[in-house]
């Protein structure tokens, strides 16, 4: 069967959530994500979005984050102080989607600079809402294609905690979240050991672990049970296609 | 009393050299007209601020009518990098202070509620906080814990595009509310746009939908699709091809140039730029009605 790395990546991520998840969602492939699980497995996933959306329905692609299709028939919506009080900070948010231009060996993401912060290199766009995603949602999950220049061994910034250094150093600092639990590419699944590092849980058919290696830029270790994900379901491939993104903008 | 002005006026008597804008809206509502007219009338030096620059800051950047920017993400929304900004800060000829989008929030809620600081829990990612020294920790005192505290933001001025107001500037918002009341609330003077402006009894049917007061208010400005390419909900769609057309534009300094001669210098103003769209323009932006139910505030 064919699919392209937007569709794997995708479902893989959609497979993560649980029914009756509060989701924090984002534009692009978090929203698939999160719609092809509501329509398949988790029918009762309640979908926030950052703009301050809660139970969204869109009827429609949202191509950005305050997309008008979110709010026409939601259960609620209110401000971005209440947001990230109410909801996030407060601890209302089971899982938090995040990308990153730089996602380090302990699943720190760096979305603000390459380079030194004063004299950027590459200035990005920073933040938004990351930081605090991060850090207070229960799990986090990471959508990123696999490239050696998205996984350097440390980011350059940090820009939203993962484990930091390692260890108990997450837990040390108070955080109410759990930080990410599961890094999703193009080749497979990383997730965290004990230690907070981020080692290859998973390889997706067809993927090798030297590909892995080559684009990650640490020492990667394997997980003690290596899987290999189910191929992409007809359909869900049906859905995203037909349903979900019949104009291909992200998939 | 009616505060009825033009939005040249209006942006002529609040918005001056120098100072600190806030252009609200979180996607939805953005008063790019207000950004076009500060453009067209020649302001400099302004600090601008909003949590996401969006294409009315890239564009006011161009211009030439800022100093520093405060935000919490430079990106253009749903498409990449906000080209002109970003050049601008790498090439160190923008001043910027940075924030995530909570803290950004928490300054202006500090600004509203007339508080000294406003707390936040950590996030146990430090490099922002150490980045900009406008972050402090102080202590709990009930806990003994650190927390993370921002001053508040009060920007000299606040613009908001709103649904409908009537002429003493009682104004309500529908859709993604974002950051509208705190801005006003912070702001020293606010400059409302509105699609519609509407009879105080209007207002009266159902206040529980007015957002911002009237007497916070100095001037109303009727201005119907005021937040083109931005939208406002129920009136006119998102147009996320120009979101798309702006990546390209912004690549080069002669596109932006002819863009800002032609729409922004070249139009009197938003009725003569919304006209200037084009009818295939207008009627692709169009959204169809859909009304919410009637709610019952009782007579007492």
């Amino acid at each position: 069967m064919n699919y392209s790395a937007s569709e794997l990546m995708t479902i893989n991520s959609a497979r993560l959530l649980r029914d009756h998840d509060v989701v924090f969602v984002g534009v692009g492939l978090p929203n698939l994500a999160c719609n092809l699980a509501q329509r398949t497995h988790a029918p009762n996933l309640l979908m926030i979005y950052e703009a301050g959306v809660i139970g969204a329905r869109p009827a429609r692609l949202p191509l950005s984050i305050g997309d008008p299709t979110l709010v026409s028939g939601a259960a609620a919506v209110c401000s971005m102080y209440e947001i990230f009080t109410l909801y996030l900070q407060r601890g209302n948010v089971d899982v938090g989607f995040l990308g990153g231009a730089q996602i380090d060996q302990f699943g720190n993401i760096n979305v603000t600079v390459i380079g030194d912060y004063n004299h950027p290199k590459v200035r990005l766009p920073g933040s938004g809402g990351s930081m605090e995603i991060a850090a207070w949602a229960n799990r986090c999950y990471i959508i990123t294609p696999h490239q050696l220049r998205r996984f350097p061994a440390r980011v350059d910034f940090h820009t939203s905690a993962g484990f930091l250094d390692g260890g108990d150093a997450r837990a040390k600092t108070g955080v109410r979240g759990a930080g990410p639990q599961a890094v999703v590419t193009n080749l497979g699944i990383l997730k965290p050991d004990a230690n907070g590092e981020l080692v290859l849980a998973a390889l997706h058919p067809g993927c090798s672990f030297e590909q892995a290696q080559a684009n990650t830029g640490w020492a990667l270790k394997q997980a003690e049970t290596m899987e290999v994900t189910p191929a992409p379901a007809e359909e869900d491939l049906r859905i995203l296609r037909e349903e979900l993104d019949p104009q291909r903008i992200y998939i | 009393m009616t505060k009825l002005t033009t939005l040249s006026e209006a942006i002529r008597q609040y918005v001056h050299d120098g100072d600190c804008v806030f252009a609200a809206g979180f996607t939805h509502l953005i008063p790019f007209a207000a950004g076009h007219e500060i453009i067209r009338q020649g302001r400099k030096n302004l600090v601008l601020a909003r949590a996401t620059p969006d294409l009315i800051y890239d564009q006011m950047v161009a211009a030439g009518c800022a100093r520093k920017i405060i935000f919490s993400y430079i990106g253009n929304p749903g498409v990449g990098s906000l080209r002109i900004v970003r050049q601008e800060i790498e090439a160190g000829r923008l001043e910027w202070e940075e924030y995530s989008h909570f803290s950004m929030i928490s300054r202006l809620q500090a600004g509203a509620a007339g508080l000294p600081f406003i707390p936040m829990n950590q996030t146990a990612a430090t490099d922002l906080e150490k980045a900009n020294p406008q972050y402090k920790r102080v202590v709990d005192p009930y806990s003994g814990r650190e927390v993370i505290v921002v001053p508040p933001l009060n920007p000299d001025v606040a613009i908001v595009h709103v649904q409908r107001c009537d002429a003493s500037g009682n104004a309500q918002i529908w859709g993604i509310i974002g950051e509208q009341k705190e801005a006003a609330f912070a702001a020293r003077h606010v400059i409302l746009t509105a699609e519609e402006i509407v009879d105080e009894e209007v207002i009266r049917s159902d206040p529980n939908r007015t957002v911002i007061p009237g007497f916070i208010v100095d001037a109303v400005c009727h201005v119907p699709y005021c937040a083109h390419p931005s939208y406002t909900q129920g009136y006119y769609d998102r147009d996320n091809p120009f979101y798309l057309a702006w990546d390209k534009i912004s690549e080069t300094p002669e596109a932006v140039k002819a863009y800002l001669d032609e729409w922004v210098y070249g139009v009197k103003d938003r009725e003569e730029y919304w006209q200037k769209l084009g009818e295939e323009t207008r009627k692709r932006l169009e959204v169809a009605p859909r009304i919410s139910s009637p709610v019952n505030y009782g007579q007492y």
